[in-house]
C-alpha cells in the first residue's frame, strides 16, 4: 500500500508524491526540517572581494567557505577540482599571488584583494597556455581529474625554479639547480594522479622549460 | 585520397580528443552540472562502529541547524527494495537501498543523510546527528577467519573455485625441485581521484542522475529496482569519470541517496563522498593469503603446479577475488593444482580493482618462479621461457594468440637483461644495493555486449552514440579513430557522445574489455552506415556480443616486466629506477593512449610492489587508513624511468577489432618484477606485501658494510 504525505520544505509546501505514479518514493514519517525563516536572518556572511582570472569579484560567503568551494559552488570554476577537501591530492591547486596552494587548505575570506589564478584563466583569447598544449601533446593526463591542479602547480613550479628555489633533491641549495626530471618529479610529487600519467606530466613539463611548442 | 587505404587511422598516436576540454577544466564531472542556489547539498553520515544496531538517532540539533531542508535516517527513509538480489548475474545493478535498516554492517556504513541549502550548512549539520549503537563483536581479520572459511564454488568472472589435472600431491611430493612459499597482500584501494558523486533531479517520473560511474546500464537498472520503478524512468549521465579502477562498477548510495532528496525536496541535491568515505563506503580489493608450491625437474621444467587462495568478501556478499586465475593459464605443468576459499568478513564489499585476481595472484605466483629459478640456479627469463605453452593447459583449446615468449626474449635484449648479477647483493653502487628483476604478464580477455549508433548529419559528418563510458582510458579518441577509419572521413568529422543512457546500451568500461567491445559495435555500425549511403541510409545500428571471440580459442593479452631497483644501505628504501613493460595486446588502437594505459599499470605496480596497503583496527572494524596522506599511492617521485613497447602482435582469432584490453595488462606481473628486484639487490625475500623499508633491515644488517 501507498502512503502519501503533504510534505512541507522551506521552498514550497507542494505535494511531491502523488498516488498515480509507479514509484513509491514517500517518506515512512514526514521529514526533519528546519523552520528557514527564523534562521536566515542571523546567518552571518562575510562579504569578499576577490580577484580570479584577472576580474574583480564581489562575493557574500559563508566564513566556512573555503577558496575551492568557493571557486566551484560560487562562481561556477569547477575546473579546479575537489579530490580529498584535506590537502593531500593536489587536484585544487590554484595559484594564488603567483604562487601555487591547495585551495581547500585555506578559507576564502582569507584572499580579500588576493589574484587568484585557475585553469580557466591560464587560457588567453581561446589559445591554450604552453602548458595546457603540452600536457595533451604528451598525454600528461588520462581521467582528467587531477589535471588542472597537475597544471597550475607546473606552471608555478617553473617560476618557483626560475627564482631559484631549490627542493628537497637539490644536492647544493646554494646554487641554482637544473631543471632535471627528478627535480621535476620531486616538484610535482604534491600533485597525485591515480592513473599515473606521472612520465608523461614530466615530459610535457620539461618541454615548455625547454621552450617547446607552444 | 581514395587509393591511401586509410585503416592507418586505427593505431596512430593521436592527442586524445577529450584532452583539450581536460586541461582547460572544461570537462564536467558529476557534481558540476548545479552551483550553490540551484542544488541542495547532501552530506553523508557514516557509522562509527564496525558491526551492531543502531539504538537510536538524535537529529534535533542536525535539523534545527540553519538552513537544513532534511534530516533523513531509518527512522523517516522511504520505503525501497531491499539490497541485492546478491546472486542477480550483473551484480552491478543490484537494489541499493539506504537507510533502510537499523543494523551497522561495516565501519562507515551509512547511517543519516543531511541536505541543507549549502555545503558548509550541510556537512555542519550532519555533524550534529547523535547516534547510539549497540556494537557487537565482529570479524575483521582474514587469517583468523581462516580456518572459516568457505568454497566459494565460483570465482570472479564465473570460473570454478578449484581446478586440478593429473595428480599435483604426489607430483610435488617426488619433485626434485620443490618451492612451498605462502604469500599474502594487504586490503587495496582503488582509490579514484575523483570522489564518488552524483547529482540527481526528477521531473514528474523521470529521475535523471549525473553520476561518477564506469557503467551506465547497470546503475540505472539497479536504481530502478531500488525504486521499484522501470528502469526507462531512470537516465543515467556520466560524461566524464575522475578515475574508477573497478570501485566505480558498482553504484552506492550517493546515488540512492541524491535521488530521495531530490524526489522529496522536490529540487536537485547532489552528493559527493568525502575521501574518507571512499575508502570505507565503496568497494576495496580484498587482502589474501596466498600458498604457492612448485615442483620442477632439474632442467627447470613445471612438474607440480599449484596455487591456492584465502579471500575475504563481505558478511552479506558473494565475491570472490580469482587469484589463481592468472595460474591456470600461464605456464604448462602436467600435475596442476588452483584453490580459492573465501572467508566472510564484517567489512566493507570487497570487489573490483584493476585485473582483479591476475594483479595480485601474479604477485604470489611471479615471485614464487623466481625463487624456482635460484633454486635451480637457472636465469629467471629462461625458466619462464621453459614452461610456456601454446595451448591453453586447462582447458583443451589453443590461445588465439600468445606472445609470452617474445615479450621475455625482447624485454630481456632492450632491458640488458645479461648484465644481470645472478648472486643477490652483488652490485652496488654508492649507498644503493642495486638489482633487476623479471615477471610475466597475462590477463584474460574477453568481450561483452554493446550496440552504438552511427548517424550521417547534414553536414556530411558523422555522430556516433552509445552509453560507453571514458574514464580516463582514452575512449572518446579511440572510439573516433574507429568510426573515421571505417567511414574513411578525417577524425574531425566524427563527433562521439557517450555517458548517457539514451544512447544505444553497452556494458560499459571494466575488465579491460571497454575498447574492443564498444569499438567493435561502432565498427558494425559504422560498417552498416557506410554500406547503406549509397542507398540512402543515414543512420545505423551495430552491436557485438560475447559469441564474436570465437570460443575455440583461450584469449589472453600477455607481457613481459622487467624492472631495476636501487635499495639504500642502511634504511631499506627502495627506488624503482626503471621498468621495462613488453606487451603483446593484439591491435594497438592508439600507440599515445595505449602506453599511457601501460605506464599507468605499472605504476601501480610500483604501489603494490612498495607502498599500498591497508590493515583494519580490530577493535572498530575500521580501515586505518582512510585517507591519501596514509594510504600510499605513487607519487611521481616515485616513478622512475619508464618504458613501453608493443610487439606487433596480429589477433586473427580475437574479436573483430582483433584489440585485446590494456588497461590492466600493465599492472599484471609488474609488481613481481619488482619484488624480484628487490631480492636480486638485497637478498631478501619478502612474501608479505609490500616492501616496507622495515621488512628490509634485518637483511641489510647480514650484509657486508
Amino acid at each position: 500500500m501507498e502512503r502519501e504525505f503533504a510534505l512541507r520544505s522551506p521552498i514550497s509546501r507542494r505535494r511531491f508524491f502523488g498516488t498515480a505514479g509507479v514509484t513509491t518514493l514517500a517518506l515512512a514519517s514526514p521529514p526533519a526540517f528546519a523552520d528557514a525563516t527564523a534562521q536566515t536572518s542571523s546567518l552571518p556572511t562575510v562579504n569578499v572581494r576577490l580577484t580570479v582570472n584577472a576580474r574583480q569579484l564581489a562575493l557574500d560567503l559563508d566564513p566556512r567557505t573555503t577558496l575551492l568551494d568557493a571557486l566551484r559552488e560560487h562562481l561556477g570554476l569547477t575546473g579546479t577540482k575537489k579530490g580529498c577537501d584535506q590537502g593531500q591530492c593536489g587536484a585544487c591547486t590554484v595559484i594564488v599571488n603567483g604562487q601555487r596552494i591547495n585551495s581547500c587548505l585555506t578559507l576564502a575570506v582569507m584572499h580579500a584583494g588576493d589574484e587568484i589564478t585557475t585553469i580557466e584563466g591560464l587560457v588567453e583569447d581561446g589559445d591554450l597556455h604552453p602548458m595546457q598544449a603540452a600536457f595533451v601533446r604528451h598525454d600528461g593526463l588520462q581521467c582528467g581529474y587531477c589535471t588542472p591542479g597537475q597544471i597550475c602547480s607546473a606552471v608555478a613550479l617553473l617560476a618557483e625554479h626560475k627564482a631559484g628555489w631549490p627542493s628537497h633533491v637539490t644536492a647544493d641549495v646554494a646554487t641554482r639547480p637544473a631543471l632535471t626530471d627528478a627535480e621535476i618529479a620531486e616538484r610535482m610529487s604534491g600533485n597525485i594522479c591515480r592513473c599515473s600519467a606521472y612520465p608523461n606530466i614530466v615530459a610535457a613539463i620539461r618541454d615548455v622549460n625547454e621552450g617547446g611548442r607552444a | 585520397m581514395a587509393e591511401s587505404k586509410r585503416a592507418d587511422v586505427i593505431g596512430l598516436p593521436l592527442d586524445r580528443i577529450d584532452g583539450r576540454l581536460k586541461v582547460t577544466g572544461r570537462a564536467t564531472y558529476a557534481f558540476e552540472y548545479a552551483t550553490q542556489g540551484s542544488v541542495a547539498y547532501g552530506v553523508i553520515v557514516s557509522a562509527a562502529i564496525g558491526k551492531g544496531r543502531i539504538l537510536r538517532i538524535d537529529t534535533r540539533d542536525a535539523q534545527h541547524a540553519p538552513r537544513v531542508l532534511l534530516v533523513l535516517t531509518k527512522d523517516n527513509a522511504p520505503p525501497q527494495t531491499p539490497w541485492g538480489p546478491v546472486d542477480l548475474p550483473d551484480r552491478f545493478a543490484r537494489a541499493e537501498p539506504a537507510l533502510d535498516t537499523d543494523e551497522v554492517l561495516y565501519f562507515g556504513f551509512p547511517v543519516a543523510f543531511v541536505v541543507a541549502e549549502t555545503f558548509e550548512q550541510a556537512t555542519a549539520a550532519a555533524a550534529m546527528v547523535r547516534i547510539q549503537y549497540d556494537p557487537m563483536p565482529g570479524d575483521y581479520d582474514l587469517h583468523a577467519a581462516g580456518p572459516s572459511a568457505e568454497n566459494p564454488g565460483r570465482i570472479d568472472g564465473n570460473g570454478p573455485a578449484d581446478s586440478a589435472v593429473g595428480d599435483f600431491e604426489s607430483a610435488f611430493a617426488s619433485a626434485p625441485v620443490q618451492i612451498d612459499a605462502h604469500y599474502t597482500t594487504p586490503h587495496q584501494h582503488q582509490a579514484p581521484m575523483e570522489p564518488h558523486a552524483t547529482m540527481a533531479a526528477w521531473e514528474g517520473e523521470m529521475l535523471t542522475v549525473h553520476t561518477s560511474a564506469q557503467l551506465t546500464t547497470s546503475p540505472q537498472e539497479g536504481l530502478a529496482r531500488t525504486f521499484n520503478t522501470p528502469k526507462e524512468n531512470v537516465r543515467i549521465i556520466t560524461r566524464y569519470v575522475g578515475g574508477g579502477f573497478g570501485s566505480k562498477l558498482p553504484y552506492y548510495v550517493d546515488a540512492t541517496l541524491a535521488a530521495i532528496g531530490a524526489r522529496t525536496l522536490g529540487r536537485p541535491v547532489k552528493v559527493a563522498m568525502t575521501r574518507p568515505q571512499v575508502f570505507y563506503t565503496t568497494t576495496h580489493r580484498t587482502a589474501s593469503e596466498q600458498h604457492v608450491r612448485l615442483g620442477a625437474d632439474r632442467d627447470g621444467r613445471l612438474t607440480a603446479y599449484g596455487q591456492e587462495a584465502l579471500v575475504h568478501c563481505a558478511r552479506f556478499d558473494l565475491f570472490t577475488e580469482p587469484v589463481c586465475d592468472a595460474a591456470r593459464r600461464l605456464y604448462a605443468a602436467p600435475n596442476r593444482l588452483t584453490r580459492h576459499r573465501r572467508a566472510k568478513l564484517d567489512l566493507p564489499r570487497s570487489d573490483s580493482m584493476r585485473a582483479p585476481g591476475e594483479a595480485i595472484g601474479l604477485l604470489g605466483l611471479e615471485c614464487a618462479m623466481d625463487e624456482l629459478a635460484e633454486a635451480l640456479d637457472l636465469d629467471p627469463v629462461e625458466l619462464r621461457l621453459r614452461n610456456d605453452t601454446s595451448s591453453d593447459p586447462e582447458q583443451d583449446r589453443p590461445f588465439a594468440s600468445r606472445h609470452l615468449a617474445e615479450a621475455l626474449r625482447e624485454g630481456a635484449a632492450r632491458f640488458g637483461w645479461n648484465k644481470r648479477v645472478a648472486k643477490p647483493a652483488s652490485v652496488r653502487d654508492r649507498r644503493w644495493l642495486v638489482g633487476l628483476g623479471v615477471a610475466s604478464a597475462i590477463r584474460g580477455d574477453i568481450l561483452q555486449s554493446a550496440t552504438a549508433r552511427a548517424r550521417l548529419e547534414n553536414d556530411g559528418k558523422i555522430t556516433i552514440e552509445l552509453a560507453m563510458t571514458d574514464i580516463g582510458t582514452g575512449s572518446y579518441t579511440i572510439l573516433t579513430q574507429i568510426a573515421a577509419d571505417t567511414m574513411e572521413l578525417p577524425v574531425d568529422r566524427v563527433t562521439v557522445r557517450l555517458g548517457d543512457t539514451r544512447f544505444p546500451p553497452t556494458a560499459g568500461s571494466g575488465g579491460s574489455f571497454g575498447a574492443a567491445t564498444s569499438g567493435s559495435a561502432v565498427l558494425a555500425a559504422c560498417r552498416k552506415l557506410k554500406a547503406g549511403l549509397a542507398s540512402g541510409m543515414t543512420e545505423s545500428l551495430g552491436s557485438v556480443t560475447p559469441a564474436d571471440l570465437d570460443e575455440a580459442y583461450s584469449h589472453a593479452g600477455f607481457g613481459a616486466h622487467f624492472a631495476e631497483v636501487c635499495v639504500d644501505r642502511d634504511t631499506g628504501e627502495v627506488r624503482v629506477r626503471r621498468m621495462l613493460g613488453v606487451f603483446a595486446a593484439g591491435r594497438i588502437l592508439n600507440a599515445k593512449t595505449a602506453r599511457s594505459q601501460m605506464i599507468g599499470g605499472m605504476t601501480w605496480g610500483i604501489g603494490s610492489a612498495l607502498l599500498e596497503e591497508n590493515h583494519v583496527d580490530s577493535r572498530f572494524g575500521s580501515f586505518i587508513n582512510q585517507d591519501l596522506a596514509n594510504y600510499h599511492v605513487a607519487v611521481n617521485a616515485d616513478v622512475g624511468a619508464m618504458e613501453v613497447v608493443f610487439l606487433d602482435e596480429a589477433d586473427p582469432h580475437g574479436g573483430p577489432l582483433g584489440s585485446k584490453g590494456v588497461g590492466e595488462l600493465g599492472i599484471c606481473g609488474a609488481g613481481a618484477a619488482i619484488m624480484n628486484a628487490i631480492h636480486n639487490a638485497t637478498g631478501a625475500r619478502i612474501r608479505d606485501f609490500p616492501a616496507t623499508p622495515d621488512k628490509l633491515l634485518a637483511t641489510l644488517e647480514t650484509l657486508d658494510p
